[in-house]
């Protein structure tokens, strides 16, 4: 069970949310001027993400706010929570892989996250 | 004479405090400290329990959670529990236990003559018999799987005992009080954050309460005591025995389950709950679960009498309770011979260790030897003796690769076999988390690689074998951890020193050969204890294909037993491994899933259990009334609503059929509270649901009402209801009753979401206005009577309007809306007026003979109109016009949700499935909702399907049946006849406008 923190109410359990898909895709202005796949595109197609992904939530259980939440699809860790119209960019540790438990032999000090490999995809903005 | 086993040097048990206890019938005496396991084998019982299919004799394999064989029915009556290890049972007084899984008798077990058969219970055996015909399954598969399979058996009776439930938050959860937990937690105590501590022992220690160890020079328990004292007085620090963390989820939630009197008795503290599910949110967590060890697989290896080496240990050390008088040992690894030390030390006759490597020359197989301990090396046990507890075994020298006996067989005898195998690691909760497991081929085993969450793994659960280092690590990964969540600083003090003696290396040797080929001859080398899986059948499902662990684990069932694998694992896979002839790695390991350990139904349920706390009831003002006058309910949602309402004598039937005649003919009423209802008030409402309904909004006078669906993007309906205008910016919205909280999420998504520019605010008021409805032709009369300032007139209040007003002496909204078809009105009061209102209406309406009637009279009015019901005529892929209610899209009114996907090929095309009524060739029979629809009599295989049935009833009011149907084309094939198909029955029914009763609308002002 995930532990969300609403930007509005805190941190609470997955259990007071409700998932509302991915984040940032904007409900086309006139839809009649597009064509049938670009429609589909909006209503039908989503990128399906392995790794970082931009969500929507909404606290059913609480202020009844959607907002965003960038979570690892991966390891369920979140990254960044922020309100609806924001768009910030994700801190660079985003998309860091763990770092592997250090071998029972080690001596030292316990495996430590490692800092970032490499920068977090950037998603094209909707709008 | 009891207890012959009993030494005088367990070193946890009270050996003046004896208690009484039965065991299948027979009555024994343990002491104060022993598990009910402990207390058999301290009595020379062996014989616990027969496996599960083939129903051989089985003995205690271990001494701890992981225990296979030892599964046992615990107590009689309502407080019987099934399925319980004996090896984590506690011994009180007058106990009383039984073997599960044989009949009947443990000693004499009937379906024993399985093991004669046993060539058919081969891998993929249930897969293979219990295939066709179908039919079979429930009358004749089921009943043999359940009888032969059963293992305990559940009582009857309703639980008398409470179960409850705990959240918490911690800075740091230390999972298991061995070494490296009790380290971690001292260090992360120290720091003053808040530290939890479980164990599922009743006392912390671990390993060191089994093992004789050295630390500072003393002997360990020492050091257990003052830890276990310190944590004891820190006020920041929570200290659960008998408490296994089953569970960990994502975001370091962990449960975990305490059994916090069941080690009194049944029944013992009436006023304390049973068990308690505890729930953590960890900023930090610690796994310090320790290690299991591994069987190793030989010929014939489940013999009573056959027992884990550091399960012997520990009965001997902890509770002075030897396994046996003469035993071998029987390993590939030096930490077995610690065991034969302690054994002998104990007084036990151990006169070989028979180890599969070829050199052994460490200080601990030293050691053995100076204590006039035979080694033979290269060596395996190729056969055993006995049945119902071992006798003797073979021993031979065997070829490294395992192929074969290079030797001339020896015979020993012996009542015992300590048997090790190397360790696993007790990975289940790292795995859990979603960390990643790497296969170490220097300890052969998988130990944690890449952690998921904010977790440190340390001591044997990480493979770090050596007391030294569990201490050393616990006490640096505790101290850490609590410098992340912002306490100390990290810096752990100088752990004890442990005496360590260094071990040699383990050799790997997954099947030990016997006189056949394995699988040949009726030797049998056991890999999953509780689900009786050989070698054999593993060699045998990667014959067959199952290349995959996960397919393997399925077909042969390996692991899939209430121990969840934790003895077979790494032993199945690596014996699927060799026949791929891959390394163990590529192979890889099956995925370790909640619970780590059995979960009793009652804790998981808690304070619900035993009354209607598991889900909530919603109950309208009203409810009262319809229980006493006799309704029947139905569940809709979480709502309770009256069903009908039968007098003396009637069934169903007749009930709906008088509710029906009152409501066409009379007047009737209805509990209709349960509709949504949602207020939307806002500059910008009228615009807003001129976006989110079909049809148009903005021109609606105030004091009007309006039917609208809501669909979603795709085209596709979604909810519908009546909306009503109260003021300029200011509407009155219902749902369906199921839809209510998901309609306002979606108002809300939108309006947050895509239109935050639009000024609308949406309240749920659901709960706050009880709605009657008051329908049929003399409901005029009634209304005038119970409101006379108002005028119910057509002209003053004609259809699809609302009025306020009075009603009954109490402030109402009165809709004019019907759902049947007749006159009718709703009307909406304060819930706390509910039950007047309702009462009145009776009361004015008595001259009437005014009738209440539930749901399914409800149904029953509403199709014989060819009303829809979202959720029954629709499943989410039909549009307006596939309902035939194209009327209700407004073609120039611009852009709604929904509208632009109508122009999509699919949406367009115009043999999709439509709505249609349907009367049968027989105008008595009812069809049977969910029926499916052919075109034609006879049909091909596979038969194509045009639709099926929604709706069916028996309509009173049309003296025939009725139904609604979605039918491919169906909107141009009315009058055709086509076929409904149920379970073999055929029947022919003819295509019909679903508007049965009244097509012209002509009732609807009375």
């Amino acid at each position: 069970m995930l532990y969300i923190k609403c930007p509005w109410c805190g941190e609470r359990d997955e259990t007071e949310y409700h998932y509302g898909g991915e984040a940032h895709i904007v409900r086309p202005e006139n839809p009649d001027e597009l064509t049938d796949a670009e429609w589909a595109e909006y209503v039908f197609m989503r990128t399906n993400t392995k790794g970082v992904h931009r969500e929507r939530w909404v606290h059913s259980d609480g202020c009844r706010r959607w907002f965003n939440v960038a979570r690892n699809t991966v390891t369920n860790e979140i990254v960044s929570v922020y309100k609806t119209g924001e768009k910030p960019d994700l801190p660079e540790a985003a998309t860091t892989k763990p770092a592997p438990v250090k071998p029972a032999t080690a001596k030292k000090a316990p495996a430590k996250k490692a800092a970032a490999t490499k920068a977090p995809a950037k998603k094209k903005e909707g709008a | 004479m009891t207890e012959k086993f009993r030494t005088t040097q367990g070193t946890r048990v009270d050996r003046s405090n004896v208690i009484n206890f039965t065991f299948n019938g027979k009555s024994y005496t343990g002491v104060k400290g022993d598990t009910l396991a402990s207390a058999l084998v301290a009595n020379g019982v062996h014989l616990v329990g027969r496996s599960f299919k083939t129903h051989r004799p089985r003995g205690i394999l271990t001494a701890g959670s992981e225990e296979p064989n030892a599964i046992i029915q615990l107590e009689t009556g309502p407080r019987s529990e099934p399925n319980v290890r004996a090896t984590q049972i506690e011994l009180y007084e007058g106990l009383t236990a039984k073997s599960v899984n044989c009949w009947p008798s443990v000693n004499f077990d009937l379906a024993a003559v399985n093991s004669v058969a046993s060539r058919i219970f081969v891998a993929g055996f249930y897969y293979k018999t219990f295939m066709d015909p179908k039919s079979m399954w429930m009358t004749v598969y089921e009943p043999i799987i359940r009888r032969m399979a059963g293992l305990g058996v559940l009582p009857r009776e309703k639980d008398p005992d409470t179960y409850d439930h705990m959240n918490e938050f911690c800075e740091v959860m230390v999972v298991g009080a061995g070494p490296a937990g009790l380290s971690a937690a001292l260090e992360a105590g120290r720091t003053g954050a808040r530290v939890v501590l479980c164990d599922e022992q009743p006392e912390f220690g671990g390993s060191l309460l089994n093992t004789k160890q050295i630390i500072d020079g003393k002997p360990a328990q020492e050091w257990v005591d003052t830890a276990v004292a310190e944590l004891e007085a820190m006020e920041n620090v929570r200290l659960l025995k008998r408490a296994n963390a089953f569970g960990y989820y994502d975001h370091n939630y962990i449960t975990v389950h305490e059994r916090r009197t069941d080690h009194f008795g049944p029944g013992a503290k009436p006023g304390l709950s049973k068990h308690r599910i505890w729930h953590f949110r960890a900023k930090q967590v610690v796994l310090a679960t320790g290690s299991h060890e591994r069987p190793l697989v030989f010929a014939d290896n489940d013999r009573p009498g056959i027992m884990l080496a550091n399960a012997g240990q520990t009965y001997a050390n902890r509770y002075g309770a030897l396994p046996g008088r003469r035993g071998v040992v029987f390993t590939n690894n030096d930490s077995a011979y610690s065991v034969a030390i302690d054994l002998v030390d104990a007084g036990m006759d151990i006169p070989t260790i028979i180890d599969l490597r070829e050199i052994v020359d460490g200080d601990l197989p030293n050691a053995a030897r100076q204590k006039g301990i035979e080694v033979l090396t290269g060596s395996g046990i190729v056969a055993t003796l006995g049945r119902k507890r071992v006798t003797g075994v073979e021993v031979a020298t065997v070829s490294s690769d395992g192929s074969k006996i290079t030797g001339n067989k020896r015979k020993i005898d012996c009542d015992t076999i300590l048997t090790s195998g190397g360790w696993n690691p007790a990975v289940h909760l790292f795995s859990q988390s979603i960390g990643k497991l790497r296969y170490d081929e220097e300890k052969i085993c998988f130990v944690p690689n890449i952690s998921s969450q904010n977790e440190r793994t340390v001591g044997a659960c990480k493979g770090a074998f050596d007391l030294q280092s569990a201490l050393d690590e616990g006490g640096t990964a505790g101290a850490a951890a609590a410098k992340d969540t912002g306490f100390g600083k990290g810096k752990a003090k100088a752990s004890p020193k442990a005496l360590v003696v260094e071990e040699k290396a383990i050799k790997a040797y997954w099947v030990v050969p016997t006189d056949h080929p394995v699988g040949q001859g009726s030797r049998k080398h056991f890999v999953d204890y509780q689900h009786d899986v050989t070698a054999a059948d593993i060699m045998l499902a990667a014959r067959e294909g199952m290349h995959s662990v996960e397919h393997m684990k399925r077909y042969t069932t390996t692991g899939m037993a209430t121990d969840q694998g934790k003895l077979s694992n790494v032993n199945g896979l690596a014996i699927l491994s060799s026949q791929l002839e891959k390394a163990i790695p590529k192979v890889g390991t099956t995925t370790f899933r909640p619970p780590y350990t059995p979960v009793n139904f009652g804790a998981l349920a808690g304070r619900g259990i035993n009354g209607d706390l598991a889900d909530p009831v919603r109950r309208t003002s009203m409810y009262g009334w319809h229980l006493e006058n006799g309704a029947t309910f139905e569940p809709v949602g979480q709502w309770q609503r009256a069903w009908y309402y039968p007098k003396a004598g009637e069934d169903m039937d007749a009930a709906v059929a008088r509710e029906t005649a009152a409501l066409r003919d009379g007047v009737g009423i209805l509990d209709a509270s349960t509709l949504g209802k949602i207020d939307i008030q806002g500059k910008d409402a009228a615009q807003f649901l001129n976006l989110v309904y079909t049809n148009a909004w903005l021109k609606l006078p105030v004091g009007s009402c309006r039917y609208g669906f809501m669909l979603k993007e795709d085209g596709m309906v979604f909810d519908d209801g009546v909306t009503s205008r109260l003021g300029e910016n200011h509407f009155h919205m219902t749902t369906t009753t199921g839809g209510a909280a998901g309609v306002l999420d979606w108002l809300e998504e939108y309006l947050q979401t895509e239109w935050p520019d639009l000024e609308v605010y949406c309240t749920s008021v659901t709960e706050e206005w009880s709605t009657l409805s008051i329908g049929g032709p003399k409901a005029r009369q009634l209304l005038e009577e119970l409101a006379p300032e108002m005028d119910f007139s057509n002209e003053a209040f004609p259809f699809m309007t609302w009025r306020e007003g009075e009603v009954a002496g109490v402030p109402a909204r009165v809709f004019r809306i019907s759902f049947t078809g007749d006159l009718s009105y709703e009307i909406n009061v304060r819930n706390w007026h509910g039950l007047h209102l309702w009462k009145k209406c009776m009361e004015l309406g008595e001259k009437y003979d005014i009738t209440p009637y539930g749901t399914e009279t409800m149904h029953v009015l509403r199709a014989e109109k060819g009303f829809v019901i979202i959720g029954q005529e629709t499943d989410g892929t039909q549009t307006p016009q596939d309902l035939g209610m194209d009327w209700i899209v407004a073609k120039k009114k611009g852009d709604f949700i929904g509208r632009r996907s109508f122009t999509r090929e699919d949406t367009a095309r115009e043999d999709r499935k439509q709505l249609v009524g349907l009367v049968t060739e027989n105008p008595k029979e009812v069809l049977d909702e969910g029926a499916q629809l052919t075109y034609e009599r006879v049909n091909p295989t596979p038969a194509p399907m045009v639709g099926h049935v929604t709706s069916s009833y028996w309509s009173p009011n049309l003296g025939h049946s009725i139904a609604m149907a979605l039918v491919k084309d169906g909107h141009n094939r009315m009058g055709q006849w086509i076929y409904a198909h149920d379970r073999g029955k055929v029947t022919k029914v003819k295509i019909v406008s679903p508007v049965f009763y009244d097509p012209k609308g002509e009732r609807r002002d009375g």
